[in-house]
């Protein structure tokens, strides 16, 4: 943070509070980004009388502004991030209300627009608290000060003599023990200066209030009785609907089209053709034909009516079954090397006890319960959209360019997010949405169907690796060698894009913390012929299967317990230099010095997990097995012991779950639990199911009977998480519980079976 | 002309009768706490009460709520202290929902499951919610759930 201004005076929060309000702007980012402000907006939820929503669009259009107070004591919070079920619109402003001494539920959360003002608004990577602790700390502190200030001011007394505790949302003069209410403050405060940074007093972690406390999540009772809003919801008055069918081949283009039965069907107004993108696609729709109707079910009867002949282009030589053949070749063959430790080679070829593995996991598509949708009105060279966006910024940027106007001419509301794990950062059906508002003068609503969004996704990437290691006498590894290759993200961004980056390769496969005096970890090229992006914990999925599958098969090897030789693996406590990991290693954009590698974290949450599972004490009967994995990632420890058992249909039932996770300070140890519980299942549903497939270009997947997920009977049975307690900095707790688990279930099924999981999903060798 | 209640208000519909009554409470009648997730009747976004008995409304066409009964996550509270069922009550109390979008269907389809089984085993709520998907996988916390409602539902 560079500043926080008292922007009381200036307007900043004109139509959310009343000119009275007392109001502190927190400054981001240098001035000169700042966005000029515009005129309130309507909000767009409301054909039913629900809630008009919250009025977004005054915020967001002022400075970075992040708490007022209301003369009636209503603290007005903005949210910046989105919220698609981490619990970040609720954790954050938590932070700011502790800060303050501000009573919880006289908070009010406004959700903002997409604005650069706010600085990076991009709501992935598992880093909303940890990017944002101290800065909303310190807004809050500020404001407590500041009211504290104002209180003294008021009764005439010196400012020593008040304190902002304990009760919340009160002064009290301490010599009398008389109080005053923060609302009847705020006229005061909103004309005093701010203290300046150094000279706030954060609160000692013993007087946290909020931080570290249970909180039901703000938008809850609206949700449990449907009147939340999602982007599925957003309404403007007199709005069309559109469905979209894209090519089915990446690339492709229509050849011809009629579309004359389409337009027979009633409530089917116009076809409208979506143009194709200019490589690399990037975030621009796919192109195709748009049926527009007066309902989203006339929308989708007469796309079935449309008749298409597509030139399908290159990428109509894409086969998921031969491309595999290619990738696993290519990690058999010497790759680019990414990091190197020692001399693998050397040591090789002394002989010894070698092992070699190759591990396959395939395309995944994200498949959030809500399908991408967008509402959006174009007028007069500006558009206005609704959206359920991780980055709103990015629907700035890209409907901008699609629709040749300036970005600050493109106003993104941000809705909740009916789920998003990574797909919603890529606004493409939003340009969609804008590019059709355009051409029809009407404000248009895209749905896609969940075949549009399993069929037309940003794919998790197909990934191959290759591992070989040799063991010395002790049966610890001397050298290992592990080769990757996968369509890397970049592909979406950049012709020709073959090899992983940095950011991909540091997510666990340069930075494997394996005291290995020999080691060296590889990249093959591999070219994309689908649109690659990332899902929840990204290149983490495919490097810990493979990495963690494989320790475990060494340990097999060395005739040495799983537990036992995982913990030999990470070796003793120590902080990792972070030379150590990567020429590129980038640590998830944190600070090394405040969250560096620490084996002994890892190795604690691997212990932890293991005796919460009851590791080595609980006799296993036939077909019963039990697997551990732990895996550092988003600055996150986690490890997770996994219960299986055998049918007598050889399928696997997935038990006990012990998932323990050192994730720094918390702020909600309920939203800790709640996504590690649903990594656990997200996680299962990938292990046991996921797999996007394609012929001759197209997708073979539409919906949940071919791209299935774990239903209530289908997912683990039980999942315990086990925090452990820190005071070390915040971090990711969205993502990091994902990698260890496929690891961790397949180490359980080679301990019920014998047989050893090398490809995923689990569909593919009957196991599930 | 289709006649029907939703919520108890009385409405008729005059479109096309093949029109999934999820569509009808979405675009027409604007309760959009029914919502799409796959309209095909696989994951129970949609689930509402036709005559006190579950249902796809991704599935139910116009002409087969005739003269219905349709109660909606909207509606399920009404008559309830508070304007919270006791399914909804739970679901609080256990904060479940994490995006919440497959949370109404859930809870329209526990509140059904309630009524015919009030006191659920663990295998009958396996079979009564294995209907709906829950992406961010709440499932525990849904079981938990249901088990503090079960006896308490009407």
């Amino acid at each position: 943070m560079n500043r926080i201004e008292n922007v009381s005076r200036r307007g900043f929060l004109q139509g959310v509070v009343s000119t009275g309000a007392f109001v502190l702007g927190a400054q981001f980012v240098p001035e000169a980004l700042c966005a000029t402000p515009s005129e309130k907006v309507a909000a767009p939820f409301g054909p039913a009388g629900y809630p008009a929503g919250d009025p977004v669009g005054a915020t967001a259009f002022h400075p970075n502004v992040f708490v007022g107070l209301e003369p009636d004591g209503t603290v007005v919070i903005v949210a910046h991030r989105s919220e698609m079920g981490t619990g970040s619109r609720t954790s954050l402003p938590r932070i700011v209300a502790d800060e303050m001494e501000a009573d919880w539920s006289r908070v009010r959360i406004v959700q903002a627009i997409g604005d650069a003002k706010y600085g990076g608004q991009d709501t992935d990577g598992s880093h909303s608290v940890r990017s944002f602790f101290d800065d909303m700390r310190q807004c809050g502190a500020a404001a407590r000060v500041m009211l504290v200030q104002a209180a003294a001011r008021q009764w005439n007394v010196p400012v020593t003599e008040c304190e902002a505790s304990p009760r919340p949302h009160v002064v009290v003069h301490r010599p009398t023990g008389r109080t005053i209410g923060y609302g009847e403050l705020a006229a005061t405060a909103a004309r005093l200066p701010v203290p300046a940074k150094d000279s706030l007093q954060l609160k000692p972690r013993s007087e946290w209030r909020y931080i570290g406390q249970d909180a039901a999540i703000y938008d809850l009772e609206e949700i449990c009785t449907g009147k939340a809003g999602y982007g599925m919801d957003a309404h403007l008055d007199g709005m069309l609907y559109a469905s979209v069918e894209h090519p089915p081949v990446l690339g492709g283009r229509v050849d011809s089209l009629d579309d004359s039965e389409a337009l027979k069907v009633p409530g089917v107004r116009q076809t409208a053709a979506i143009d194709p993108f200019k490589p690399p696609h990037a975030f621009q729709p796919l192109g195709g034909v748009a049926v527009i109707a007066d309902n989203t079910w006339a929308a989708f009867q007469g796309r079935k009516k449309l008749k298409i002949r597509w030139n399908n282009g290159d990428n109509a030589s894409f086969n998921s079954e031969s491309y595999r053949k290619e990738l696993e070749q290519t990690v058999r063959q010497p790759c680019k090397v990414a990091w190197n430790r020692g001399d693998v080679d050397a040591e090789f070829a002394k002989g010894g006890k070698t092992l070699e593995a190759g591990y396959y996991v395939p395309l995944l598509a994200h498949a959030s319960m809500e399908p991408p949708v967008a509402v959006a009105d174009y007028r007069d060279g500006r558009v206005e959209a609704w959206a359920p966006v991780q980055d709103p910024q990015s629907v700035q940027d890209t409907v901008g360019k699609v629709l040749g106007i300036p970005k600050e001419n493109v106003i993104c509301h941000v809705t909740l997010l009916g789920g998003a794990f990574g797909r919603k950062s890529k606004p493409d059906f939003v340009a969609e949405a804008a590019a059709l508002s355009k051409k029809t003068g009407r404000p248009v609503k895209v749905v896609w169907t969940r075949e549009d969004d399993i069929r037309f996704d940003y794919y998790h990437t197909v990934a191959a690796t290759y591992m070989k290691a040799t063991l010395g006498s002790n049966g610890m590894p001397t050298a290992w060698l592990q080769r990757s290759a996968f369509p890397p993200i970049g592909s979406t961004f950049e012709l020709n894009n073959t090899y992983g980056s940095g950011g991909e390769l540091g997510m666990g496969w340069t930075d494997t913390p394996f005291v290995i005096p020999n080691f060296r970890a590889e990249n093959g090229p591999a070219v994309a012929h689908v649109r690659i992006g990332w899902l929840r914990s990204v290149a983490n999925i495919y490097h810990a299967f493979a990495v963690q599958s494989f320790a475990a098969e060494l340990a097999h090897a060395a005739g040495r317990d799983q537990l036992e030789y995982l913990l030999a693996l990470i070796g003793p406590d120590r902080v990792i230099d972070k030379e150590d990991l990567g020429a590129d290693y980038d640590n998830m954009g944190a600070d090394y010095k405040d969250y560096p590698v620490d084996t002994a974290r890892l190795s604690r949450v691997t212990q932890l997990a293991a005796e919460q599972a009851g590791w080595g004490k609980r006799r296993l009967g036939a077909g019963q097995g039990i697997g551990i994995a732990a895996h550092r990632s988003f600055v996150t420890y986690v490890a997770t012991a996994v219960q299986v058992e055998m049918d007598k249909q050889g399928k696997v039932h997935i038990g006990r779950v012990d998932t323990a996770v050192d994730t720094g300070t918390v702020v909600s140890p309920d939203s800790v639990r709640n996504q590690m519980e649903g990594a656990a299942v997200f996680a299962a549903s990938l292990t046991k199911y996921g797999e996007i497939t394609a012929t001759n270009g197209a997708i073979n997947q539409g919906n949940f009977q071919d791209y299935p997920m774990c239903r209530i009977n289908e997912a683990p049975r039980e999942i315990h998480v086990h925090i452990v307690e820190s005071d070390a900095p915040p971090a990711g707790v969205g993502e990091p519980a994902v990698p260890p688990f496929a690891p961790a279930l397949c180490n359980a099924i080679f301990m019920a079976t014998g047989k050893r999981v090398r490809e995923l999903p689990l569909t593919r060798s009957g196991l599930a | 002309m289709i006649r029907l209640k939703v919520n108890g208000v009385a409405r008729s519909f005059s479109g096309d009768p093949q029109m999934p009554l999820m569509w009808y409470l979405r675009d027409e009648l604007g309760l959009t706490g029914t919502k799409f997730g796959c309209g095909v009747g696989l994951c129970g976004s949609c689930t509402v009460h036709q005559n006190g008995t579950a249902v796809r409304a991704c599935m139910t066409p116009m002409s087969a709520v005739a003269g219905a009964q349709v109660v909606t996550i909207e509606g399920l509270g009404s008559g309830h202290a508070g304007g919270l069922h006791p399914v909804q009550k739970a679901w609080v109390a256990h904060n479940v929902p994490q995006c919440g979008y497959c949370q109404a269907g859930q809870i329209m389809q526990a509140a059904a499951l309630l009524k015919s089984t009030p006191h659920p085993s663990d295998a009958d709520i396996d079979q009564g919610m294995a209907g709906n998907i829950c992406r961010c996988g709440t499932y525990q916390r849904i079981r938990a759930a249901i088990k503090a409602a079960a006896g308490e539902a009407v």
